[in-house]
């Protein structure tokens, strides 16, 4: 406050009107409530295709993959017992933890990408969630009927056809989630084993535990929680939304053209009838696997399954109105009133790119990693106990362990090699005995002695370097570059220094 | 078992414990619903709650599992205080202690291991010395418990014998090998800086010198040969080559524990030496410690090796 302020006209009164407040009515309201059922109807048409083919292909490659055979052991198999991962041809150990975090990356790079692009593509067409509902939605539909038939089944009393039909419908499911679960734990062990232990019925505890414990999942899930799990448990369902921007394709309604909404008569002309072109059937809202009207605009429940648009087309060619009332369009686009050109150009946009440069990125650097990574690893341990031995004549002796890992799946011959700075005379490694050989995915631990004539050195500990490499017998079997180099040091005791 | 001097701690933590359980099951109750106002059309539409002016929240309210879920936990905390150890000084049910879990996996263990070690030790040191399987056993319970002091290649440190060299303190036989192991050994070397004094030390040092062929003193060798006989001969022998019943080095071998030098014999003379190998029979057991006997057994004896070398 300034003295102007203050020494100038006399303070302001400010009308008050007292007002009591209004007596609102309220009520006491539970913050849950118990879930009403959805029973969306079947529809047809080009998205619906797309998801059929995306749940077939992510299936076959799913139930498939496990009963791949390379080399004489299984193809895609994740040991977590001997912690080794088997991948086709690589055999991947602890210590390549990093391509995991990278998978993640390009994950995670992936989902931003194509949720900037497309919306949630992932939760309409890929997801687990979704495509396993939809095959226990077919099952349903199959058992049951559409979605009247099921509304009415479930309205009417107990009776022989409902539990006959009640029963053949959880049969499958749960037929159905035993084999997923079966097949998911058959990736972690050897799954024709574990067919042979489930038939001999010799399955170990945890081994019935996991199939049970997955069975369950997806029997619940798919069956029974289905749409839950998008609204209330998954997280990329909330954080997707924040990648959204006004450039992002997403299902939506074109109000501009549909409303006001109406049902009228075939042959009346709906500018007459002052009507948009939606005829308010509601087909959009049936199909909605999460139960939503699209029509209320963008929300956080839609998964972007894109039913509510083959449902949408289907009615607007019966009623013979053009298609995409519904359509994939982004905000702007339905602002502004662009066509598909204009949105192609806009889907280029500087977070597009620079989500692509980076994913791109890292995707050639672990294919650069996996292509140059060396089969082989090296822990140098140096013995603590006695750091060096008087050997006589000058010499000194210093002991280490050597921990070397063959990640291949073959036997290899290595010799060990040392190399060190020029005072430090005729040194050697010994070892014995000298190729060794490790057998297929063998970790051995062996002791060598490192010797050197140190006369001329200045210094108590002097740098030096283990060499393992391919033994020469075995070079070309092995990649030319490599020879596993690892640092460690080498002490000269003595008061001398 | 309380670590607390007052039992009044173990409640204290116990209705602590309890009362906060029951605090979270009343807000869980309490917060489960609220007040909102009625629209126009009868229902609930929004809570009520406005932000920025125009923000409004809607009403809309969680699946009742949901909710389930938090009274779960509650169930599942008492249910693990009822199992386990967590009420004050209340053992649980379960009587699950850590250091029940600790033997549980050791009998597990020895279930496991056990029989293997049992095959090796119905077989003789010898026969196991050559046996690749034994000899890899032996080389791990060797890194994992003898390398700290005898080095991983078991060529020994000052103070700790060399094991490669067949030069034995106690003897080389397998039974020796094996007892070392099994009761330890104690290899005590009196201090007799004061008995011979300092001329007398140094004069010993070098006769003892001579005896393997190092440089020495010819006067000092002469003045030290009867003050050995004299003070060292009824341990290492009037040869100086020791007697392996007590321990006692033999001095004519060049092979020195505390090394060669002039200094360090002095030391020896002077000051005395301690060595102390640990008994490893209770830690252990016999039969790990046969093939670890074996293992020792086979560094001095290569041609034993050469069938165990696969590795």
């Amino acid at each position: 406050m300034n003295d102007a302020l203050r020494s100038a006209d006399p303070p302001k009164v400010i009308p008050v009107k007292l007002v009591a407040p209004a007596e609102e009515e309220t009520i006491e309201q539970s913050l849950y409530e118990v879930r009403k059922k959805i029973h969306p109807r079947a529809v047809s048409g080009w998205f619906a295709s797309w998801r059929v083919l995306l749940v077939v292909v992510t299936q076959v490659v799913f139930y498939g993959t496990a009963w791949l055979e390379w080399g004489g052991r299984q193809a895609l198999l994740f040991d977590l017992g001997a912690r080794k991962f088997y991948i086709f041809g690589l055999v991947l150990w602890p210590q390549d933890f990093i391509y995991l975090t990278a998978l993640l990356v390009i994950s995670a790079l992936s989902l931003f990408l194509f949720t900037a692009v497309a919306g949630r593509l992932w939760c309409g067409y890929a997801c687990p969630q979704t495509v396993y509902t939809e095959i226990f939605m077919w099952i349903e539909h199959r058992i049951e009927g559409d979605r009247g038939a099921r509304m009415r089944l479930d309205q009417a009393p107990l009776g022989a056809r409902k539990i006959a039909l009640k029963t053949a419908k959880h049969g499958v499911w749960a037929a159905l989630a035993l084999w997923t679960g079966f097949t998911f734990v058959g990736y972690f062990s050897p799954i024709r084993e574990l067919m042979g232990e489930i038939a001999s019925f010799s399955l170990g505890p945890w081994e019935t535990f996991w199939v049970l414990f997955y069975s369950f999942a997806t029997y619940g899930n798919a069956g029974w929680m289905r749409e839950q799990v998008c609204k209330y448990m998954c997280p990329y369902a909330r954080f997707q939304s924040a990648m959204f921007d006004p450039d992002t394709m997403i299902i939506t309604y074109d109000k501009a053209r549909g409303d006001p909404r109406g049902s009228r008569n075939r042959a009346a002309d709906p500018k007459a009838l002052g009507l948009g072109d939606c005829v308010d059937c509601g087909i959009c809202v049936q199909v909605c696997p999460t139960g939503i009207d699209i029509r209320d605009g963008l929300q956080y429940e839609c998964i972007g399954c894109a039913a509510c648009i083959d449902g949408c087309n289907q009615v607007m060619k019966k009623v013979g109105y053009a298609p995409g009332l519904i359509r994939y369009s982004t905000e702007n686009a339905i602002k502004n009133g662009w066509n598909f050109r204009q949105i192609l150009a806009h889907a280029l946009r500087p977070r597009v790119l620079i989500y692509s440069a980076i994913m791109g990125a890292v995707i050639i650097g672990v294919a650069a990693s996996l292509l140059l990574r060396v089969p082989v690893k090296v822990d140098v341990i140096r013995d603590r106990s006695g750091l060096a031995r008087d050997v006589g004549e000058g010499r000194f002796e210093n002991i280490y362990r050597l921990q070397i890992m063959n990640t291949t799946e073959r036997a290899h011959r290595f010799v060990i090699l040392v190399e060190g700075p020029h005072d430090l005379e005729h040194l050697e490694v010994l070892t014995d005995p000298q190729p060794l050989q490790i057998g297929p995915t063998e970790t051995i631990s062996v002791p060598v002695r490192v010797r050197a004539t140190p006369e001329h050195v200045k210094r108590a500990t002097e740098r030096i370097y283990f060499i393992v490499e391919a033994s020469d017998d075995e070079k070309h079997l092995l990649p030319e570059i490599f020879a596993v180099r690892e640092k460690s040091s080498f002490f000269i005791p003595g008061p001398a220094r | 078992m309380a670590d607390f001097t007052s039992g009044f701690w173990d409640f204290y933590i116990g209705i602590i414990t309890l009362v906060s359980i029951a605090a979270c099951a009343v807000l869980l109750k309490s917060l489960s619903s609220q007040r909102v106002p009625v629209s126009s059309s009868g229902s609930a539409e929004t809570t009520g709650h406005v932000w920025d002016e125009d923000l409004i929240e809607g009403n809309k309210p969680l699946p009742r599992w949901w909710i389930w879920l938090f009274y779960l936990t509650i169930i599942f905390g008492l249910a693990y205080l009822w199992f386990y150890p967590g009420l004050g000084s209340y053992p649980g049910s379960g009587k699950w202690t850590s250091v029940g879990e600790y033997g549980a996996e050791v009998f597990q263990a020895e279930k496991e291991y056990g029989p293997l070690f049992q095959k090796f030790s119905a077989m003789d040191i010898k026969q196991a010395a050559a046996d690749p399987a034994a000899i890899a056993a032996g080389q791990k319970l060797f890194l994992t418990y003898c390398a700290q002091c005898h080095s991983s290649d078991a060529g020994g440190s000052r103070g700790f014998p060399n094991l490669t060299d067949g030069d034995w303190l106690y003897g080389g036989e397998p039974e020796n090998i094996k007892t070392t192991i099994l009761n330890g050994r104690n290899g005590v070397m009196p201090p007799l800086g004061a008995a011979l004094g300092d001329g007398g030390v140094k004069d010993v040092a070098h006769y003892v010198r001579s005896l393997s062929g190092l440089a020495s003193d010819p006067i000092r060798v002469v003045r030290g040969k009867p003050l050995f006989m004299q003070t060292c001969a009824a341990c290492h022998g009037s040869e100086g080559k020791g007697n392996q019943q007590i321990g006692a080095p033999n001095l004519t071998d060049k092979v020195w524990l505390y090394g060669s030098s002039e200094q360090a014999i002095i030391e020896g003379i002077t000051k005395g030496r301690n060595n102390v190998m640990p008994a490893q029979k209770d830690f252990l057991g016999e039969a790990r410690v046969h093939v670890l006997a074996a293992y020792v057994y086979s560094l001095s004896h290569p041609e034993l090796r050469q069938h165990a070398a696969g590795k």
